[in-house]
Formats: C-alpha cells, sequence, structure tokens
C-alpha cells in the first residue's frame, strides 16, 4: 500500500511540474568572462530592488547565445552574456524559434593581458613577436618556413633567453578570437607571412582568399610550445604556477585580482590597465555584450530595471563598482543607457 | 632419515622448494601490502591538501561595531514605513558603517596611520552595508536604537590573519595596501578584530567575486538536500517495487534476461547522459524550470535508480528460500510471504544499498551542468514543495564554480566546501554501516 501511496505521489510531482507557476526570477546565461560582472551586478540588484537576484550561469559565450536562441517563454533564459557579437548564424536560429526582438547592450570593454609568474623575468612584447615566437610557419628569406625560434631571445634580441612556453586560451573561448585577431593576425601582417599565405592561396576570389590567409595566420606551432587552455584563467594560473617561465594570456580583470601573483607583459610598450585600454592605446581589447530578449521585457518581472540597472552610471560608470573590478567603461555608454531606456533592438549585422 | 631414491629431507631445515613457496608467499604479503599503502598514501595527499587548503574556511575574522541607527539618515519620514526606508541603498548604511567604524578607531585610540575613509572602508566586507540595511529593514523599530553589529572582514584582511596574504604580496596587491594591513594588525592588537567559528560559511548564499569573505554553502546545502529528499522519495518504492516484482514474481524468460542485463548497462551509464536526457525530456519536452532542484532530483533519481534494483535484488535473493517455503506452506499468499516475512529481512541490506546510491548521488555535478544548476544562485530557494521549482545550487557544483572563480579567498572556500560534503558523505556511509551490522541476518 505504501508502495502505491509512495509512486501516485511521485506522479503527482511529475504532473504538478507541468503546469509550474510563473517565473519570477531572472535567468542569465553566456560568457565566463562576463560572468563576474554579471554576478556582481545580480548581487546589488538583489540587494536594492524589490525583485528576487537572477540566477547567473557561465557556460561559454556560444552556449549562451545558443540557450537565447532556443525561443520564447518561461523555460527560456532572458539575457546571454557574450565576449564577442553575436553571429548571423545565432540570429537566423533565433528567428526560427521566434525569438525576434533582441537587444544588443555594449556593457564595456575588456583587456585581455599577457602575464608571468611574479618573479619571472620582464616581458615587452609586441604582436610581431608573439606572432614569430607562436605561428606556425613563419617568414623567412622571403618564403614560409616551419617556426624553429626556441627561446623568446631567437625572436627579439631585447627578450629574455627563455624557453618560448605560452598558455593560451582554447578555441572554444570567445578570448582565444581577440588573440586570433589583434595579436597573431597584426603580427602575421607584420612579418609578411600574410602576404605570402595570400600569394600561395587558392581561393576562388578575394575575398576567399583573404579569408584562407587569415586563417592560416591563426594556426599555432604543435611542438609543445604553444598550449591551449580550454579551462578557466584559474587553470592558466595553476600551469603559471608550475612552469615559472611561461607565459600566459588572461583577461585583465583577473589579473587585476592577482597582481602579486602575476607579473603583465607589455604590448607594443604599453602597459594594459583600465586607463590605457579605455584610451585606445592598448591594443588588445574587445568589447563585452549583453543580448536581452525583448520578448520577455513586462513578461518575466525585473527585466528591464535589470538591464538599467547593469548599464547605469554606478556599475560600468567610470566610477563603478565593476570598473572598480577591472571592466573598463564604454566611453559611449550614455548611448547604451538611451537605447536601453527605449528598448531599441539590435538592427541586422553589418 | 633417507627414503628409497636417497633424498634426505629434514623437517627442521626447509629445502628448495619449500624456501621458493615461502619466499612467493613474503613476495605476495610485501606486494599486497604496498598496494594499501600506496591507497593509503593517496589518502593522505587528498586530505592533507582539502584539509590544509579549506579548514581556515571555517574561521572568520570580524570586526564588531556599536552602530548608532539614525532616525534622520535612515527614515526621514519617521513613519517606519518600510516601503520608504527601502529607498536608503546599501550607500547610505555604508555611511553608517564608516562613521562607526572611524570612533571606534578613536576610542580605542588606534593610530589609523593616515589612512583615508574609503581605505578604511576596505578592511570590512562590503556585504556589511548590505547586512545591516536588511537586518534594520527586517525590524524597522531598530531605526533610533544603538545597535552592535558584526562586520565581516575584508577578504585579503581575513586572509592576512590565515597567513594566505602577506606584507610582501600586499605591496604587489592592486586589492590591498600594507598599510591596511598593519592597522588590521594594530586593530587585532587592541581586540578590535576578532577571529571566531565561521557559522555564516554553513548558512550565507553565493556572493560575487567583489565579497568573498561573505560566500557560504546555505543555498547549496538546501538545494542538495531538497535533490536528495526527491531521490529519496521516487527511487526507493519504485526501485523497490522493480526489484520484488523480478526477483520473486517475473517469469524467468528472455525478455526478463534482457531488462536485467539493461539494468546492469544502466548503472554503468555515465551519470552526463543522464543530465543530456533530463535536458531532452525535463527542460525542453515537459517545460519545468531550469537550475530547480526538481529536475535535479528526477535526474538523479533515473542515475540512482539501477543502483537501488541491483542492490534490492542481492538483497531478495539472500534470505533463504526456506522463509518463502514456510509462509507459503502455512497457508500465507505469495503477497503475504513477500511483505510479511521476505522483505522485512532483507530491508538492511535495500537501505544499505539505498544510501549508498544516495551518496553517489549527493557526490554528483556532472549531469546537473546540463541543466543550469551550475550558477550564481543567491535567494534561499522557499519551502517546499514549491522550493523544489525555486532556483538552487547543489555542493558539489558549488565546489566546480567556486575553483573557477578569481579571488583567491574563492579556493578557500572550494576546499571548505569539500570538507562539508566529505563529511555528509562520511555520515551517509558511517549510517549504511552501522544500519548494516546492526540488522543484517546470516543464515
Amino acid at each position: 500500500m505504501t508502495v502505491l501511496k509512495f509512486t501516485v505521489s511521485a506522479l503527482a510531482v511529475l504532473a504538478a511540474a507541468g503546469a509550474a507557476e510563473a517565473r519570477d526570477n531572472l535567468q542569465v546565461a553566456g560568457s565566463s568572462t562576463v560572468l563576474p560582472y554579471a554576478t556582481i551586478v545580480a548581487e546589488a540588484f538583489g540587494e536594492n530592488f524589490d525583485f528576487p537576484t537572477p540566477v547567473v550561469e557561465g557556460g561559454g559565450s556560444g552556449a549562451g547565445r545558443k540557450k537565447l536562441c532556443e525561443g520564447v517563454g518561461e523555460n527560456t533564459i532572458d539575457v546571454a552574456n557574450s565576449s564577442s557579437r553575436i553571429k548571423q548564424s545565432d540570429i537566423d536560429e533565433c528567428a526560427k524559434n521566434g525569438v525576434t526582438d533582441i537587444m544588443e547592450i555594449r556593457i564595456g570593454y575588456d583587456g585581455i593581458v599577457f602575464a608571468s609568474a611574479v618573479d619571472g623575468a620582464d616581458f615587452a612584447l609586441t604582436p610581431s613577436d608573439v606572432f614569430l615566437a607562436l605561428g606556425k610557419n613563419v617568414a623567412k628569406d622571403g618564403a614560409l618556413a616551419a617556426n624553429a625560434a626556441k627561446q623568446w631571445s631567437d625572436v627579439n634580441a631585447a627578450l629574455p633567453a627563455q624557453d618560448i612556453l605560452a598558455f593560451i586560451p582554447g578555441t572554444k573561448h570567445g578570448t582565444r578570437e581577440v588573440f586570433d585577431l589583434k595579436v597573431l593576425l597584426e603580427g602575421c601582417k607584420a612579418n609578411g607571412a600574410y602576404d605570402l599565405y595570400l600569394a600561395a592561396s587558392t581561393g576562388a576570389d578575394d575575398e576567399a582568399k583573404k579569408k584562407e590567409a587569415e586563417a592560416a595566420c591563426f594556426e599555432t606551432r604543435t611542438d609543445g610550445a604553444s598550449v591551449d587552455i580550454d579551462g578557466d584563467y584559474t587553470e592558466t594560473l595553476a600551469r603559471l604556477e608550475a612552469n615559472p617561465t611561461a607565459i600566459g594570456v588572461f583577461g585583465l580583470s583577473f589579473y587585476e585580482n592577482n597582481t602579486d601573483k602575476l607579473k603583465v607583459a607589455t604590448v607594443s610598450g604599453v602597459t594594459p590597465s583600465v586607463e590605457t585600454v579605455s584610451s585606445g592605446e592598448y591594443p588588445v581589447s574587445r568589447p563585452l555584450f549583453m543580448y536581452v530578449k525583448k520578448q520577455h521585457i513586462g513578461v518575466i518581472p525585473g527585466l528591464k530595471e535589470y538591464i538599467e540597472f547593469f548599464v547605469s552610471d554606478d556599475m560600468v560608470g567610470p566610477e563603478g563598482e565593476l570598473t572598480q573590478y577591472g571592466l573598463v567603461p564604454d566611453p559611449e555608454l550614455a548611448a547604451t543607457q538611451a537605447a536601453v531606456a527605449a528598448e531599441t533592438v539590435m538592427g541586422p549585422l553589418e | 632419515m633417507s627414503d628409497a631414491t636417497g633424498h634426505v629431507t629434514s623437517l627442521l631445515a626447509p629445502d628448495a622448494r619449500t624456501k621458493a613457496r615461502n619466499a612467493a608467499e613474503r613476495r605476495f604479503r610485501m606486494i599486497g601490502l604496498s598496494a594499501v599503502g600506496l591507497g593509503l598514501l593517496a589518502l593522505l595527499v587528498l586530505l592533507s591538501s582539502v584539509l590544509g587548503n579549506g579548514l581556515s574556511a571555517f574561521q572568520q575574522t570580524s570586526v564588531a561595531l556599536t552602530i548608532p541607527l539614525d532616525e534622520k539618515k535612515l527614515d526621514k519620514s519617521g513613519k517606519r514605513d518600510p516601503a520608504a526606508m527601502a529607498k536608503v541603498t546599501t550607500v547610505g548604511y555604508g555611511k553608517l558603517i564608516q562613521e562607526a567604524l572611524q570612533d571606534m578607531l578613536d576610542q580605542a585610540g588606534v593610530d589609523t596611520g593616515g589612512l583615508k575613509p574609503k581605505e578604511l572602508m576596505g578592511l570590512l566586507s562590503k556585504e556589511a552595508a548590505a547586512d545591516l540595511r536588511e537586518r534594520v529593514l527586517a525590524d524597522p523599530a531598530l531605526v533610533g536604537t544603538t545597535q552592535t553589529f558584526e562586520a565581516m572582514a575584508n577578504g585579503r584582511v581575513d586572509g592576512y590573519f590565515k597567513g594566505r596574504v602577506t606584507l610582501e604580496s600586499a605591496k604587489r596587491d592592486a586589492n590591498i595596501s600594507p598599510e591596511q594591513l598593519e592597522l588590521a594588525q594594530r586593530m587585532a592588537d587592541a581586540g578590535l578584530i576578532v577571529t571566531s567559528f565561521n557559522w555564516k560559511f554553513l548558512t550565507n548564499p553565493d556572493a560575487s567575486e567583489l565579497r568573498p569573505e561573505s560566500a557560504g554553502l546555505g543555498v547549496a546545502i538546501l538545494g542538495s538536500a531538497y535533490m536528495m529528499v526527491i531521490v529519496l522519495v521516487l527511487s526507493l518504492p519504485i526501485g523497490v517495487a522493480a526489484s520484488i516484482y523480478l526477483e520473486e514474481l517475473a517469469p524467468k524468460n528472455r525478455w526478463t534476461d534482457l531488462i536485467e542485463i539493461n539494468i546492469a548497462n544502466l548503472a554503468a551509464v555515465p551519470s552526463i547522459v543522464f543530465g543530456i536526457l533530463a535536458l531532452a525530456l525535463f527542460i525542453n519536452f515537459l517545460g519545468l524550470p531550469q537550475s530547480a532542484p526538481v529536475v535535479g532530483g528526477l535526474v538523479l533519481t533515473l542515475m540512482t535508480l539501477p543502483t537501488i534494483i541491483i542492490a534490492t535484488r542481492a538483497s531478495l535473493k539472500s534470505v533463504p528460500q526456506g522463509v518463502r517455503d514456510a509462509a507459503l506452506g502455512v497457508g500465507a499468499s505469495k503477497m503475504q510471504a513477500i511483505f510479511h516475512h521476505v522483505l522485512p529481512l532483507a530491508m538492511p541490506g535495500i537501505l544499505t544499498g539505498t544510501i549508498l546510491g544516495l551518496a553517489r548521488a549527493l557526490g554528483e555535478s556532472a549531469p546537473l551542468l546540463l541543466i543550469g544548476m551550475v550558477a550564481f544562485v543567491k535567494d534561499y530557494p522557499a519551502a517546499p514543495p514549491e522550493g523544489f521549482f525555486d532556483p538552487a545550487s547543489a555542493l558539489p557544483v558549488q565546489v566546480y564554480s567556486w575553483t573557477q572563480r578569481a579571488d583567491p579567498a574563492f579556493a578557500e572556500r572550494a576546499s571548505g566546501a569539500i570538507i562539508v560534503l566529505m563529511l555528509f558523505l562520511l555520515t551517509m556511509n558511517a549510517v549504511a554501516i552501522i544500519l548494516r551490522r546492526r540488522f543484517e541476518r546470516r543464515w
């Protein structure tokens, strides 16, 4: 009898589940770079507003956008955090599932820094140095040759005579995209390898040739000098502690919170900081985005208030909480705030 | 003594073959001993690293402040209307705390070393203002009185007293300066900063990167408990019913063989597979909420069922056939024989299997990744049954998300969370052993 009762109650739980009550908390997911910022905002939002604290998930930029595009309704998320811009394929997927009104909100910028263990040698890098050290093939005497550089001093005599070992973000990270475009590609062009790739490319038209050459520039050496890290910055930090002569790639905010363990490298002579990134002097940076499902505004309580609070001066302004944590404020914040207030939907990608 | 072939064998001096056999035995003993030793060593390394990193999470330094809750600042209207009082944000409460801190330093005659008010506030957790505000809003009668208030010290200051942060590392640290740490030392010498057991680590919800010192396991423990309740309520009756049918009632044929093989296989399926199933079935198809203990509980039920069925069938099998025959012989029906005689005798084994299954489910994190439980959840879930549908975290998942945070104080908390999780597992396993020792009957 008790067995029967239990089974019936179990079925009742399942049945009740189908008619679950309306969701009253916000659901946010996406980039692990934006995650710490989003949790800070969520915490302050829960404390100072009458709404429950939003639930913030990580998982990566791409995964977050995919979840956003799953459809409209209470069991889909409201906001996707992203450290790279939304792709046309995401927008198509969204449209297919009825998510037609997406708001794109740029919350600020993130610097990407090279750092070594705190008592290691000083590094003053340029994109060209990094490409020559880590690229798969480099231009040598007007021809492409497999990268044979063993020590940093082989690449640039001014760099320390240490074996080349770099921990770079894995391909699933949004950070890798910036590293590819702002460092490897720049270095590839400066080195001349890009032109050689372009000349050797077999693409149908100029556009295809350019794509092929770029993809070739993004290839890193596979002999162990360049190591992809698929985990978080904490993993990169642990690897650096085990290999004190290595160099790692971090987000600016992660570095700012671990200045006692890391020594930052300059890039093209500029030391990364919130100021140099926002002034544009420091070259390796990227915008951070929030993608909001407008169809949920007015349906899920607190959504509008949350995004307005997120872009308020108290949070992302020059003196805001997130800026103190390491986010680089957006100089065009006022325009973003106005767009959020007016609930402007993003247009097609240019 | 000599035999026909002329070999002399003494009973006192072993011959070569005996020696070789004895040596083989000694070698095997050594190998066995070193295997055990290796296992113990691994356990020792694990325990010492977890305990070494995590025990300090159970200690927290804090400052006891005496705060006059000024009516003019907190409730201008004087009507004690919670809605109007809520307009004073944490910034307003922060100022009160700052004044109280400065007063306290002046009274105790501690030299502030020329630190600015903002740097003074840097010694305290950012949680303090939010805590105070919550307390006042919960009890508006406090306004106008003077209250003592325990403010947690900032994570870096806390780390300094635990040896994680040194004056040397503070020089390079953007978040704390050596001057601030020196002031903290003077305050500790004057008895203003005290270290005590950190109950908040067990009760507080998660916290953001700005205030690692206030992060706790409250939501995670509740979420895990809710899931375990669901797992127990669902998997025990279903598992026992299935086992009784298969073991006692079902005909032995190709179909039951097939089911048996499938159950054994299911028990070995990697848990992440159940997570994928749950995402597709419970969230996308049935429309259950994300991050909710009900979904987590259902997944873990699916995962635990095979374990429970296998354990239950084994203990049903171990009840001698004579018990059933005797019951049937005195006129009991098959049902009566099972429920009055076989099941009670098999119960200790079933409970042991269930508890071990639950322990495995408690430590499981992979399937929860896919259903959105690896998230920042700050609000406590409501009381059940509504609470089953509220977002919550879980213990193993909390460990996972804390190890990913940038602030080093979270590494300490992650190890602390592992200790809590291990204590729960140890308790459950101990209960299982006690049940087995106490009630198991051997034939």
